[in-house]
């Protein structure tokens, strides 16, 4: 079999990015949490709260260093693998990157440190500060790489010369038509994931751990933020479905699996198998001109569909019209649940209903697979372009022996898929040892009231060696 | 004009400023990773990672930062060396990958801890490595016709040295951080094998450069023939004094332990001071040979820079954000001053 060079950079970039983006999703989300339940700490003193901060610290840690390492490939695989992409959008994207590893990535990694190993060095306040501080970095690189992103999509504010892209105004480039919508969209999308995650373990533990209180109060927050955030998404979500309509009509027809060039009173597909070759789809169910409401807001309204474009200039229908029903089945999910939890909580009978707690606790990785699902939409349907409508894919991928991208293919999912067994091994892990006990933390304390002094303090009583 | 070529010289230095601030950094913590096979016990490895867990991870930001660097100042550039250097890149990448998660997983563990040591020592060592195989790339050069990313020129027997040299260079500045973060028995191996590692490190410079001025006739010009020559002949006189300087003060650390006297806290990290300080010059050495390229004979700075416009977006970036970020990691340095604990602090 004739081995396709182009065809193995484009699948392995897609494996590493997919891989990569599970992890930030969660810390986005998760630093932030901790932030809040550390800030409620100091205001209220209330130890549960210190609690839940300590217990979700050491997920975080681990989540993080996996986005840290598998994230590091990605700011080199672009010259890599796709050197003629980089050599002509360089002067585009290389300074948003620039200016996510000089405002983020550093500020990350500085302040890092001190959040997970500086208890017993800095005062509680210092402390907050670095916890603060590393979830603003997290917000903060997702602001650059969305905005990198965006423009692939919605390229603003550039001229070409000789074939090569030069910014001419930097602030079309960065708040281009689309990145205002993808970037609340992902940012929202980020806490909700975290949001979940933390929502699931705290129903499981309310059924399986002896931390009732924690998980009490875990479970209580996460639903209230569901609760405001699932359907504020939905509203993001249908904003950015418009934009899409906008500025990318082709991806749109994909998502809503529209063939014909115009159709007026389009349905809602809620299932169908598109097929391209024969150019329409089989076994369609929908819900008559809901399509054209929504996205039109007029039930005959005119849609544009894929035929009005050629061939070779419509991406994977199949995988954007799944892929969008994944994504959004999931939400309506999570809506469901959130409205649920508020139901049960009115009710005043939300910690005792074992259905709805082990139904929560099955919902961890939702918010990661809705994610997944939602980049397969937005990536894959700007396919065959890489920047939309100017760069296809196919012609810029370095020129590589395909066995030299297929040996480093076979390298990235070995390891990551050996890494992932491990992650979940660990997290499991993690989640079932629980919290650490509230004497264990009040003592800990003394460290965090009084920085340098305690240390020396520290170093005299030398704590009994506590293994993990 | 002038304007417009200082910018490129202004994204070259930083690149260099870049690269040598990963290298030192990253390079006593892959060090320590490399060195860890010749510490024996539990206790040892533990404290190995305690003296670095909490570091790592901006050390290794810097690489990032100078890969975006020539992403966004040097386009062709980074496509050019990227695409050429694909293997030893994506081999880097997987070794700073299992290390990495290696500080994690390792004090988590129970009986996969075996494991995480393998992944850490291995792991560091290949990423070590195959950087010192690209510097080897970068200091011989590559036939003009060979660009082209299916060539193989990166593997050499100079390139397999330089790699060797790198690992030595990193282990030896591992063995510096540890002199000055440890006490006892850690300490007094690492002031050990510093010393030979010093000696393995001297030599390879030495034969690096002879190899370089023999093979490369404009760089033997400029070192022996040019106007800057008096200058330039400072750098191996330096280092050869910072060399001396090491080997003693490591000696000392171990003598005085014998001996049972107390060691000075300037002895003991003076070592990691002098090792920082023979990179540097060993850095301007290599960056004296290469200038004005990035790819020797090929691709020069100024060819690869990015248009104006990009490069002065990024300008008040660089200007405002890297002296805050220099000032936070000192103060995050500073905060975790002092001997590494062997107990559990933190989270």
């Amino acid at each position: 079999m004739e081995l396709d060079a182009a065809l193995l950079s484009r699948l392995q970039f897609a494996f590493t990015v997919s891989f990569h983006i599970i992890f930030p999703s969660i810390t986005i989300g998760l630093a932030t949490l901790i932030a809040i339940w550390e800030g409620l700490w100091l205001k209220t003193g209330n130890p549960v709260y210190l609690q839940l901060a300590k217990f979700w610290i050491k997920p975080f840690a681990i989540t993080f260093g996996m986005g840290v390492v598998s994230g590091i490939v990605l700011s080199y695989e672009f010259g890599t693998n796709f050197s003629e992409f980089s050599r002509i959008t360089g002067a585009v994207l290389g300074p948003l990157m620039a200016y996510e590893v000089l405002t983020a990535f550093f500020l990350e990694a500085g302040f890092l440190g001190i959040m997970l190993f500086g208890w017993q060095r800095v005062g509680p306040k210092l402390h907050f500060m670095a916890t603060v501080v590393v979830a603003v970095g997290t917000w903060i690189s997702a602001f650059w790489i969305i905005a990198a992103n965006s423009w692939m999509h919605t390229p603003a504010g550039h001229i070409i010369v000789d074939g090569v892209f030069q910014v001419d105004s930097w602030w079309q480039v960065i708040f281009n038509p689309s990145m205002p919508y993808r970037f609340t969209h992902m940012l929202l999308a980020a806490f909700i994931t975290g949001t979940f995650v933390v929502l699931a373990t705290s129903a499981w533990q309310l059924r399986h751990s002896e931390h009732k209180n924690m998980a009490r109060k875990g479970l209580s927050m996460t639903l209230w933020l569901a609760l405001i955030l699932t359907p504020l998404q939905a509203y993001v979500g249908d904003l950015h479905g418009l934009n899409v309509k906008e500025h990318q009509p082709v991806k749109l027809a994909a998502m809503e699996g529209i063939w014909a060039e115009r159709e007026a009173g389009a349905p809602l597909l809620l299932f169908a198998i598109p097929d391209r070759a024969a150019e329409k789809n089989h076994f369609e169910i929908g819900i008559p001109k809901l399509a054209s409401l929504i996205l039109t807001h007029d039930p005959d309204g005119e849609l544009m569909g894929l035929k009005a474009v050629p061939a070779d200039e419509r991406p994977n229908v199949a995988v954007v019209f799944f892929s969008f029903r994944v994504m959004v089945g999931i939400g309506v999910l999570m809506i469901l649940v959130a409205f649920t939890g508020a139901f049960l909580r009115w009710r005043g009978s939300l910690y005792q209903s074992r259905w709805f707690l082990t139904a929560c606790s099955y919902l961890a990785p939702s918010g990661i697979i809705a994610v997944l699902a939602g980049w397969y939409v937005v990536e894959v349907g700007r396919q065959p372009w890489l920047v939309y409508g100017l760069v296809r894919t196919i012609d810029v991928v370095s020129p590589l022996p395909a066995e030299r991208v297929l040996f480093s293919l076979t390298l990235f999912v070995l390891t990551y898929s050996l890494l992932f067994g491990v992650y979940l091994y660990f997290m499991r892990k993690l989640i079932r040892k629980g919290p650490p006990p509230l004497e264990k933390l009040s003592q800990q304390l003394i460290g965090v009231k009084a920085s340098g002094y305690a240390v020396a303090l520290a170093k005299k009583i030398k704590p009994e060696q506590e293994q993990h | 004009m002038e304007l417009q070529m200082g910018l490129p010289l202004f994204y070259f230095l930083l690149l260099g400023f870049a690269i040598l601030m990963y290298v030192l950094l990253d390079g006593f913590d892959l060090g320590i990773g490399i060195l860890y096979p010749w510490f024996n016990t539990d206790a040892e490895h533990d404290h190995l990672m305690r003296s670095i867990s909490h570091v790592w991870d901006g050390n290794e930001t810097w690489l990032v930062f100078g890969g975006v660097i020539l992403f966004g100042a040097f386009p062709l550039a980074y496509a050019s060396i990227a695409s050429l250097l694909y293997l030893p890149i994506m081999l880097m990448l997987i070794g700073l990958i299992f290390r990495g998660v290696a500080f994690e997983y390792r004090f988590k563990s129970h009986t996969s801890k075996v494991w995480w040591n393998r992944a850490f020592a291995i792991g560091s060592s290949l990423a070590a490595f195959c950087q010192g195989l690209m510097l080897g790339v970068l200091v011989q050069g590559v036939d003009a016709d060979s660009v082209a990313s299916s060539s193989l020129q990166w593997l050499t027997p100079f390139s397999l040295f330089t790699g060797l040299a790198v690992m030595a260079g990193y282990a030896l500045l591992g063995c510096t951080y540890l002199t000055m973060k440890s006490r006892g028995d850690i300490q007094q191996k690492a002031a050990r094998y510093g010393q030979r590692l010093l000696l393995f490190v001297m030599l390879a410079m030495l034969l690096v450069s002879l190899f370089t001025l023999y093979q490369q006739p404009e760089i033997r010009e400029r070192w022996f023939g040019g106007a800057h020559s008096l200058i330039l002949m400072l750098l191996p006189l330096m280092a050869i004094l910072a060399a001396r300087l090491l080997y003693r003060d490591l000696g000392r650390v171990q003598r005085q332990f014998a001996a049972e006297a107390h060691i000075s806290i300037r002895h003991e990290s003076r070592p990691f001071w002098l090792a920082a300080s023979l990179f540097l010059l060993a850095f301007a050495g290599l960056v004296a040979g290469l200038f004005p390229y990035l790819l020797p004979h090929q691709i020069s700075f100024y060819a690869a820079a990015a248009p104006d416009s990009s490069l002065s977006f990024m300008l008040p970036g660089i200007l405002i954000f890297l002296p805050l970020i220099l000032a936070y990691t000192l103060w995050g340095y500073h905060i975790f001053r002092g001997k590494v604990e062997d107990y559990e602090e933190g989270y």
